[in-house]
């Protein structure tokens, strides 16, 4: 009986394999079509309807006698949903209750001030995505790159662009550094980017929660909470509605970085080679691109983009001084965003924008209906899950397979 | 049991894959269908296994018209299919593998697993198949997982068998045995369609062939025909087998390998201390058998090996050492053996794969930036000087059959100016046109004076494309001989031995 000679490169390097299967499947999810996108934000809002029906008192008492009255429950059920995403629109869109446009516009803003962050974050891992790596360290990223920004807008006393133009890079320095660690020790030593992004989270919170606890580093003179300074006026970013609304700068920066990710992707040999080693490294090794530097480099800049996310936080939307709190979820969110927009920087930008808007919207809809707002974060977490299961998501809107 | 298909039609939206396609083969007869790649040979077997439901058409058993719904249908009625792709479980035994999807149970639904072993070990000694019932899959060769598979129909009362490319995966000698398993089969009444496009492997078993060619019959031939006749139904014109290469114009000596020594992480030896020279415009063929050093011996002079050590010298330039960029830059062009993992990425497009080992220079990048319009006009010209058949630039590369994809790595590393080329198993998996097309591609580059450095296993390329032949074994070089020494002395030399007078 001959010997197997069928094994192409006999040594794989243990676990080697496997490494490919999970990037496969990490590319299939990331790189999954629109439509599946769009259906699995409406399956995750259909459900969110019955989770609705089911939390509500009125809904639950009708169904007691549902035989009897269908119609009563119906009725109940239907004032709940609509009631809900009433709100919800209501608190994201647009205010039709309001005494005055300028009142009922205020919802949008805000939207549009929760989704700055989340669309630079989201850039940050949707580019790493394109590159076959998953960057869950956006919290250590954002945290690292907040502290960095904070400090420089509180520390120094400068006129007012250069001031904000300092410390918002001097952020994107730091988040760059951050996640650029990862992809360094992927390049060089192969450690799996999941791994160590996670393990810098915790590094990072507890270095900074350490530096704003500690009084010759970020802690505030004479103070025993773990906060540091209120930025400097000529540090933050400034509103672009006036007083009124709370929408600064960080947005249209966040659109800018859209601008400049779809270049890098699309127009830059960068993005070709991070394309190219994010589809299969091992042809783009052979054509004689260098894939760890790829690696590094991509996170390098993802690190940046969420620095971006953290420098808006604390120069933007809460100037009182940094905080461990000060990334909002917004460095876990930006995973949902990116996958939401399949990785493509448009599409990150309306995923952005959805969030944003939920974001928003979520304290309305528990204010005036009394919905609580984790149905909101069910929502989000059940798009996620839709989104990573595109067959179940095929079977159920009989989309067709995109290898048919 | 006597098979009749019966004008099978099947349409893919506006693809008709199969159009009326009749074939009958009866017990005791081995039918080959012959055909290129997405000739629509699988979707035929699909349709007779259940697995598509015909447009039009019957499938008739022993004069009995059959409706199949699915495989079960289809096994139930007497008809097994051993697949390209085995569907085995790599974690169970044979014996469960056997009885899967057909589980004998005893009381209280306890499987009956001795029941399946006895049947593995009947069926196997009866056709002395060697298989041990109790052998964990993975852990076997893929020739006895084949016959696993085969096992497995016959243990359902196969009476007629589909073998589906059954040698794509197999070493010459897994491929005689399985050819002598076949004749067995056919000995003892079964009705067997092997489905192929190797012309050697259906002369050697078939009693009838038929050729399809875009989804339709265009003839039945004769095994006595010969392989010229059967490559030019299956392509639809007449196709050279032989490569027409004049004698070589010899140049100097310019690429130089001195003791070359490739070591993995592991610490194993795969290329031992070898030394040879390839002069300009010669090929130099790299025959053995897959495993002993070739895979590591191209790579090394791409610089994808880590721990190389001797001396690899272009032109005078010391290779060993440099990173592949530079040694891409220095001018070798390299069709790795691989071209679906190493030579393209599937999801980007033609375009694309055509400038992917040029993505940091001028003409396709300036400053940074991608020139997308320069990169058009090529990419239409490559397409077209090529012959990759594509409905366009903007497809994506993966989406090709294997012949175009290998048209467009040959097109990408023949459009750079060379200094050498390394071609590893050029033609494997592609059509007998696309062969033809890039057997004449490296003897042209040959014959405008680049070193070509081909590796094959297959023993008829080797013979083909060489100016001189070194024969490799367990990272030694047996010898380097001429192009005329006989096939029984290269095969010899292939399993180590030194026949006297060849120069090692």
């Amino acid at each position: 009986m001959s010997t197997p000679t069928v094994d192409k490169k006999p040594p794989v390097k243990p676990g080697e394999r496997d490494g490919d299967r999970w990037n496969r499947i990490l590319r299939d999810i990331v790189a999954g079509n629109a439509a599946v996108a769009f259906f699995s934000v409406l399956l995750a809002v259909i459900v969110g309807s019955l989770l609705i029906m089911f939390t509500d008192e009125q809904v639950r008492d009708t169904f007691g006698y549902i035989t009897a009255r269908p119609s009563d429950f119906l009725t109940a059920s239907w004032d709940a949903i609509s009631g809900a995403y009433g709100a919800l629109f209501r608190g994201s869109v647009y205010n039709n209750q309001a005494d005055d446009f300028a009142t009922a516009i205020r919802p949008l803003t805000e939207t549009l001030k929760f989704a700055g962050p989340l669309i630079a974050a989201g850039l940050g891992v949707g580019l790493a995505f394109r590159a076959s790596m998953f960057n869950i360290g956006g919290r250590g990223q954002m945290l690292l790159a907040g502290a960095a920004s904070g400090w420089v807008g509180y520390q120094f006393e400068w006129p007012w662009p250069i001031h904000l133009a300092v410390a918002i890079i001097a952020g994107m320095v730091a988040g760059a550094l951050w996640g650029g660690l990862a992809g360094f020790l992927k390049a060089r030593t192969g450690a799996h980017e999941v791994i160590v992004t996670i393990m810098l989270n915790y590094v990072g919170f507890y270095l900074v929660f350490f530096a704003l606890a500690t009084q010759s580093l970020l802690q505030a003179p004479n103070s025993a909470n773990p906060k540091s300074l209120p930025m400097k006026e000529s540090a933050t970013l400034p509103k672009l509605l006036g007083d009124r609304y709370n929408l600064h700068l960080g947005f249209l920066l966040a659109l800018v970085a859209v601008a400049v990710v779809w270049w890098i992707l699309n127009r830059s040999s960068l993005g070709f080679r991070i394309r190219a080693v994010g589809e299969n490294p091992a042809a783009a090794r052979t054509a004689g691109i260098d894939v760890g530097r790829t690696y590094t480099i991509v996170m390098l800049i993802a690190g940046a983009l969420v620095g971006l996310a953290g420098a808006n936080q604390v120069l933007g939307t809460v100037t009182s001084g940094i905080t461990t709190d000060l990334d909002a979820g917004i460095g876990f969110d930006a995973i949902t965003v990116a996958l939401l927009g399949r990785s493509r920087p448009v599409g990150i930008l309306f995923a952005g924008l959805l969030f944003g808007a939920f974001k928003a919207g979520g304290f309305a809809m528990q204010a005036s209906q009394n919905i609580p707002v984790d149905i909101v974060l069910v929502i989000q977490s059940l798009i996620v899950l839709f989104i990573a299961a595109p067959p179940l998501v095929r079977a159920i809107f009989r989309l067709p397979a995109r290898e048919a | 049991m006597k098979l009749e298909l019966r004008g099978i039609t099947k349409r893919f939206g506006t693809l008709t894959a199969n159009d009326r396609i009749s074939l009958t083969v009866e017990p005791g007869e081995i039918h080959c269908l012959l055909g290129e790649n997405g000739a629509g040979k699988s979707t035929l077997m699909n349709v007779l296994y259940g697995l598509y439901r015909a447009d039009e058409g019957e499938i008739v058993l022993n004069d009995e018209v059959q409706h199949f719904t699915g495989p079960g249908d289809a096994m139930a009625a007497g008809i097994g299919m051993v697949h390209q792709h085995f569907m085995l479980i790599p974690v169970f035994t044979v014996a469960e593998n056997v009885m899967l999807g057909n589980e004998a149970t005893g009381f209280a639904g306890s499987l009956d697993l001795e029941a399946s072993r006895q049947r593995v070990v009947e069926i196997s000694e009866r056709f002395g198949f060697h298989v041990n019932p109790d052998s964990v899959v993975e852990e076997l060769p893929v020739g006895v997982q084949q016959r696993v598979e085969i096992i497995k129909a016959l243990s359902r009362d196969a009476e007629v068998l589909v073998f589906d490319e059954p040698t794509a995966v197999l070493t010459p000698q897994e491929t005689d045995e399985l050819m002598g398993i076949m004749r067995q089969l056919k000995e003892a009444g079964k009705a067997i369609v092997f489905i192929t496009h190797k012309l050697r492997e259906v002369r050697e078993v078939a009693d009838k062939i038929t050729v399809i060619r875009l989804g339709k019959v265009v003839g039945e031939a004769e095994p006595t025909a010969s392989n010229k006749e059967l490559a030019a139904m299956m392509v639809g014109r007449p196709v050279e087998l032989t490569v027409r290469k004049g004698p070589p114009k010899l140049g100097d000596e310019a690429l130089i390998v001195t003791d070359l020594r490739v070591i993995d992480h592991l610490g194993h030896v795969h290329v031992d201390d070898i030394s040879f020279t390839i002069k300009r415009g010669e090929v130099l063929a790299v025959a053995g058998v897959q495993g002993n050093g070739q895979t590591e011996l191209t790579e090394a002079l791409l610089g994808l090996q880590d721990h190389v050590t001797g001396s690899i010298e272009l032109d005078g330039h010391q290779l060993v050492g440099r990173s592949v960029r530079q040694i891409l830059d220095a001018g070798v062009g390299f069709i790795p053996e691989d071209r679906q993992t190493d030579g393209l990425v599937g999801p980007m497009t033609i375009a694309e794969n055509f400038m992917l080992d040029r993505s940091h220079t001028e003409p396709f990048v300036r400053r940074g930036t991608l020139q997308l319009d320069t990169l058009e006009k090529f990419a239409t010209k490559l397409l077209k000087q090529y012959d990759v058949r594509a409905p366009g630039i903007t497809t994506p590369a993966g989406q090709l059959s294997g012949g175009n994809q290998q048209k467009v790595v040959v097109a990408r590393e023949l459009s750079r100016d060379l200094r050498l080329l390394v071609a590893a198993q050029p033609t494997r998996g592609v059509d007998v046109g696309s062969i033809e097309f890039i057997h004449t591609q490296i003897v042209a580059t040959r014959d405008s004076g680049v070193p070509v450095l081909v590796v094959s296993t297959e023993l008829d390329e080797v013979v083909a494309l060489a100016d001189r032949i070194m024969v490799l074994y367990r990272g030694h070089i047996v010898g380097i001989v001429p192009p005329d020494t006989p096939r029984e002395v290269l095969g010899l030399m292939m399993t180590g031995e030194r026949p006297e007078g060849a120069v090692a």
